[in-house]
């Protein structure tokens, strides 16, 4: 019966989401939007009147060729310093839960990792780490960016947690590292106030789209959250494997 | 009613099924693995709707690093019930 009920109140509740969401003055048929009226064809054509050509175009309001990249951090750039804010936050209640100070020990797993577990972890842990750092340096390129390429590297951490029985990584480096990065962040953003004219501006060339070396300091910020993202993760998984010390 | 769109129907059909599933089973673990196959479909339904950052995320976070923590959490749970 509670089930049954359930089950009718997602129906509902689906059925007002399809019918508010259904081709009225907000949300018009899919592909059938005036985007000259908004604003997002501005982060399109990235304010320019001429069409933007991978690796021709110079000098553009915004070098990122990847338009999710150039919408996150730099259009909506305060937003993401929220979400980095938020994640901190979050990464900080965990350890106020979980960490339990002086004396702390890995959590014993009642498994022993055998030969394949530890042989394989070591092996896919370079190769995952690299798609990590790939995918951070080439965020304002390809999809992707620093928030997956941080918890890729996060997960190689992990997969070390997993292979061997006695790993600690080192967490005290992991944590000056994340407030290091997070404070670079703000002082680059902090720098376009008083290098340029305003909060968050790209004060460097743009280059050409489609250049590692391009879009200003776009990929310097998204190598920034990288770092903060992968080591407060990886310091979010070492407060889940240990626990305090029987006294 | 082209291809793409018949894939698109089975992925939301197929996820529905293993979210209900996820919520009613019994055995935790079993609710874990089924919650990741739920976000390993959504990541083929972000990549079939032409979203590939979201795709890489919700691979990244969904599937990967919250499965293992729920799975850790998962272990220590059981161990402390043993030593009762």
């Amino acid at each position: 019966m509670k089930n049954f009920l359930a089950l009718v109140l997602v129906l509902l509740l689906s059925a007002g989401i399809i019918i508010t969401l259904q081709n009225n003055d907000l949300f018009p048929v899919f592909g059938e939007a005036q985007v000259v009226n908004r604003v997002s064809d501005h982060y399109i054509t990235k304010g320019s009147t001429q069409p933007i050509i991978w690796g021709e175009t110079t000098d553009a309001e915004d070098g990122a060729a990847n338009i999710v990249t150039s919408i996150v951090v730099n259009y909506r750039s305060f937003d993401t310093l929220g979400e980095v804010t938020v994640l901190f936050v979050s990464a900080m209640g965990v350890a106020l839960l979980l960490s339990s100070g002086r004396t702390s020990k890995r959590l014993a797993l009642n498994f022993k990792p055998n030969f394949m577990l530890r042989v394989g972890s070591r092996a896919l842990f370079g190769i995952i780490l690299m798609t990590g750092v790939y995918i951070i340096l080439h965020g304002h390129l390809t999809p992707g960016g620093g928030f997956p390429g941080g918890v890729m590297i996060a997960s190689s951490v992990l997969l070390l947690y997993l292979a061997d029985d006695e790993f600690r990584s080192k967490i005290k480096g992991f944590k000056v590292l994340e407030g290091v990065a997070g404070s670079l962040y703000v002082i680059v953003v902090l720098l376009g106030l008083i290098l340029a004219t305003y909060f968050l501006q790209n004060f460097l060339p743009t280059g050409t789209v489609g250049d590692l070396f391009s879009a200003g300091i776009l990929p310097i910020v998204y190598i920034l959250i990288g770092l903060k993202v992968g080591s407060e993760i990886s310091g979010l998984i070492d407060n889940f494997l240990t626990e305090e010390e029987a006294a | 009613m082209s291809l793409v769109d018949i894939i698109m129907i089975a992925v939301g059909a197929l996820l529905i099924i293993l979210a209900f599933l996820a919520l009613n089973t019994k055995s935790l673990i079993k609710s874990v693995i089924l919650l990741s196959s739920v976000s390993m479909l959504s990541v083929v339904g972000y990549v079939l709707m032409k979203a590939p950052d979201v795709a890489l995320t919700e691979a990244v976070i969904g599937s990967g690093l919250v499965t293992a923590l729920f799975v850790f959490t998962l272990l220590s749970l059981t161990k402390k019930e043993e030593s009762k």
